[in-house]
């Protein structure tokens, strides 16, 4: 699939070492074309995944978020997913209060052996923020601002 | 004030048992008490508790861990003290906790609005509590207020006016203002559409002085000097002046208090620049309540939601892909 039509928007990607991770590059290795709007950040366990990076990466102009982890029972360590599945839950309910729609943010579980089913949760979730199009910034500091240094 | 009277000498009695009793004295204006260490018997006489007592006495509880303190708690301060036994950070056996029936108490800025056309806080000779009213010395002599009229919001929906778990309660319990706290402050917010919540973070936030008050004030910070929010390594925050930074220490705080919060409002009570920060934390309080039915500092059996899990987690609707 090429490039969804229009501008390319800014999704990140917090995938488990384990499962999810295996799950893109089995994807990418059975040549599943998926849209490129998604940038992956690889971390040991979905456990790992402070809840603020999700906020960190929306307030700081990414325009979606995707977590993936190893399905519940067969996580690498044994019960990592279960406590993200826990905080990521929670987290989302601070989105709309902050005034960013909670559609901007999507969590799943993908095994390694899964490269269609992570092709299919790419496309769904690039659509569903291209639906939403780019998310609203909070403005830079003055400084930078008059500097032109903010960042993105 | 009588229960004022029988608190006094219940810390009397107390105190020889105990390193210190923490509870309020007079304050910097007679519209607010400020917190009051006790270390010996003359210091009662001039206890305070009631109406103008704000500040959460929870909040000096870890310091003094491994040291048997009295603290004198009102409903909300003693869900701090629930939640902080729950985690660990203090321990029951060093604690005398004494409670006592709150009537609600005092949004000193409400009250400094009324009055704003007499005088300012600062020239009030006096204000005690009457009834349903408070009576005010001010330099043009005495006037009442209602307190419906200057009582804090958390007060008028709080369900649990009476220290719970209290070793010692002098007075009568009263019944709740509320029966049930449905969030219709956040609900009413919701109202507006996302832009609009954003603009009105970003209106807010731009009198964010950072001073971290809110972070001082709150009896669940327990990291002190360790918050992250100084730290180098991790660099959350930038020194930037903006409003992107200091939006998102409120979103470190309320994250780090989801599912810990018991809603006593010192935060917002004590931001200097009047931004109602506890919003946050209280959607994050209601997502904990509506997804795990846990309400911190209440519920007090198990571990606290977010340090533990069930398998199949039945009120999360994870989405079929």
């Amino acid at each position: 699939m090429a490039v969804m039509q229009g501008k390319e928007l800014r999704i990140v990607g917090f995938l488990c070492n384990w499962c999810s991770y295996g799950g893109a590059d089995t994807a990418g290795v059975g040549r599943f074309a998926q849209p490129t709007d998604l940038r992956i950040v690889r971390v040991p366990c979905s456990g790992r995944i402070n809840p603020l990076f999700i906020l960190k990466a929306l307030t700081s102009g990414a325009d979606g978020v995707l977590v993936s982890g190893c399905h519940p029972r067969d996580c690498h360590y044994a019960e990592g997913n279960y406590y993200a599945r826990r905080r990521l839950e929670v987290m989302r309910g601070l989105l709309p209060v902050l005034g960013i729609d909670p559609g901007r943010f999507e969590y799943t579980w993908v095994s390694a052996s899964e490269g269609q089913r992570w092709q299919h949760v790419v496309e769904e979730f690039t659509k569903q923020i291209h639906a939403l199009g780019p998310i609203g910034r909070f403005p830079d500091a003055p400084e930078l601002a008059s500097l032109g240094l903010g960042a993105g | 004030m009588a229960i004022e009277q029988e608190l006094q000498a219940a810390v009397k009695a107390a105190l020889p048992e105990l390193d210190c009793i923490i509870g309020w004295g007079p304050g910097p204006d007679a519209l607010r008490d400020a917190p009051l260490f006790l270390r010996d018997a003359a210091d009662a006489d001039v206890l305070r508790a009631g109406f103008f007592s704000v500040n959460n006495p929870a909040l000096f509880l870890p310091e003094y861990k491994g040291r048997k303190i009295g603290v004198l708690v009102k409903g909300c301060d003693a869900r701090s003290v629930g939640q902080l036994l729950l985690e660990g950070l203090v321990r029951r056996e060093d604690l005398f906790v004494i409670g006592f029936p709150c009537s609600g108490v005092i949004d000193a800025g409400k009250a400094a609005a009324l009055i704003a056309d007499r005088c300012e806080a600062g020239e009030l000779r006096s204000v005690r509590e009457q009834g349903d009213s408070i009576v005010l010395e001010g330099p043009d002599g005495a006037f009442s207020l209602a307190k419906k009229d200057v009582r804090a919001d958390k007060c008028e929906r709080c369900l649990f006016p009476n220290a719970m778990d209290a070793d010692l309660f002098v007075g009568e319990k009263r019944a709740p203002f509320a029966e049930l706290d449905e969030y219709a402050d956040l609900a009413a917010f919701e109202q507006a559409p996302l832009e609009e919540r954003m603009a009105f973070w970003e209106k807010e936030m731009s009198r964010c002085i950072r001073c971290y008050a809110c972070r001082d004030a709150c009896p669940l910070c327990v990291c002190r000097d360790q918050c992250v929010a100084v730290a180098r390594d991790p660099h959350w925050l930038s020194q930037a002046d903006g409003i992107r930074d200091k939006l998102f220490f409120q979103i470190i705080h309320a994250s780090h208090l989801a599912g810990r919060c018991t809603g006593c409002g010192e935060c917002e009570r004590a931001c200097p620049m009047g931004i109602p920060v506890l919003l946050l934390k209280r959607a994050l309080s209601r997502r904990v309540e509506t997804l795990f039915a846990y309400r911190a500092g209440i519920d007090m059996q198990g571990r606290p939601p977010l340090l533990t899990f069930s398998l199949e987690e039945p009120r999360i609707k994870e989405r079929d892909w």
